[in-house]
């Protein structure tokens, strides 16, 4: 079973990297551009059939490891 | 004064850190992060470095290493933890610091000597340093701006627990005198007990003066009973 785990900064989070891309998108002519946030994406692959299961694995190692609750939030979703 | 040093991949002030605390006598231990014991220690360092190239989050992977699980033990019972600039970072994603450090504000890797400001000085870590003394110290990071939620900057406030602030030479803490973009110029925090410090400036780098300057030097002396 495989998921997708997507952290990105929390909203009211400066994000630095984001506004550079953000800025070099303008320069290269993007007109009617908001807004850009950089986050980091994850595939994860489960030996499991049990989808709820699965899941819960997942989002405890969001919690654990691949996010900082502090500054970041995920998503994840089934592929 | 028996001293541990933790080393993990991509630590690269490691021996910096070792050589200051030789220097002041320090019996002192490299321990490497595979280790699942701890020698004997009173101090506990969390060194300066790339621990394991900053994959993810700086201080992430080794916040979950093998051998934090001991030092967040020691901490417990009231050890006391030192962390240096990737230190501090780990210290952050262990939880035996709350806050976390963010990239600069300029996104860029800032490597120079920068004054800071002595907040506390009634601490096992800066009880040699005179309130509100100005030191010059060596900053070397990519991510050092402090960052934490409003309730614990008021924690920090309330019980006295800055330790250091980005200053200018005179003294004034003001945007103009941060280098990093940290919360209130945050340089360095401690735990409501003080047994854990974590701070970004490099002291073991200010211990001699044919290379810098002795400005680190009091906060080991203070270290010692």
């Amino acid at each position: 079973m495989k998921f997708s785990v997507t952290v990105t900064l929390k909203k009211d989070v400066l994000d630095p990297q984001g506004k550079v891309v953000q800025n070099t998108l303008l320069n290269l002519g993007m007109n009617n551009l908001n807004s850009v946030r950089q986050g980091k994406y994850f595939e994860i692959e489960i030996d499991s059939n049990d989808e709820i299961e699965a899941k819960k694995k997942v989002d405890d190692m969001c919690k654990k490891l691949l996010a900082n609750l502090i500054i970041e939030d995920y998503k994840v979703n089934k592929i | 004064m028996n001293s541990s040093v933790i080393v993990f991949p991509g630590s690269n002030c490691d021996r910096d850190i070792a050589l200051a605390l030789e220097k002041l006598q320090f019996k002192n231990r490299m321990v490497w992060h595979k280790e699942s014991e701890l020698p004997k220690s009173d101090l506990i360092v969390l060194p300066g470095g790339f621990s394991y190239g900053d994959y993810l989050r700086s201080g992430a992977i080794a916040g979950k290493s093998l051998i934090i699980n001991e030092v967040i033990k020691a901490a417990n019972k009231g050890c006391l933890i030192l962390g240096i600039c990737n230190g501090f970072q780990i210290l952050t994603e262990t939880g035996l610091l709350k806050g976390i450090l963010l990239r600069n504000k300029n996104l860029r890797f800032i490597n120079r000597d920068v004054n800071i400001k002595v907040i506390n000085n009634d601490s096992k870590f800066s009880n040699k340093y005179k309130k509100n003394q100005i030191l010059k110290i060596n900053i070397a990071h990519n991510e050092g701006n402090f960052f934490t939620n409003s309730d614990h900057l008021k924690e920090l406030k309330n019980e006295n627990l800055i330790a250091f602030k980005y200053c200018d030479s005179s003294g004034n803490i003001n945007e103009n005198s941060n280098p990093n973009g940290s919360l209130e110029n945050i340089a360095g925090i401690f735990n409501s007990k003080k047994n854990i410090l974590g701070m970004m400036p490099h002291p073991e780098r200010m211990i001699d003066n044919q290379i810098s300057n002795i400005d680190g030097v009091n906060l080991f002396s203070s270290l010692i009973k």
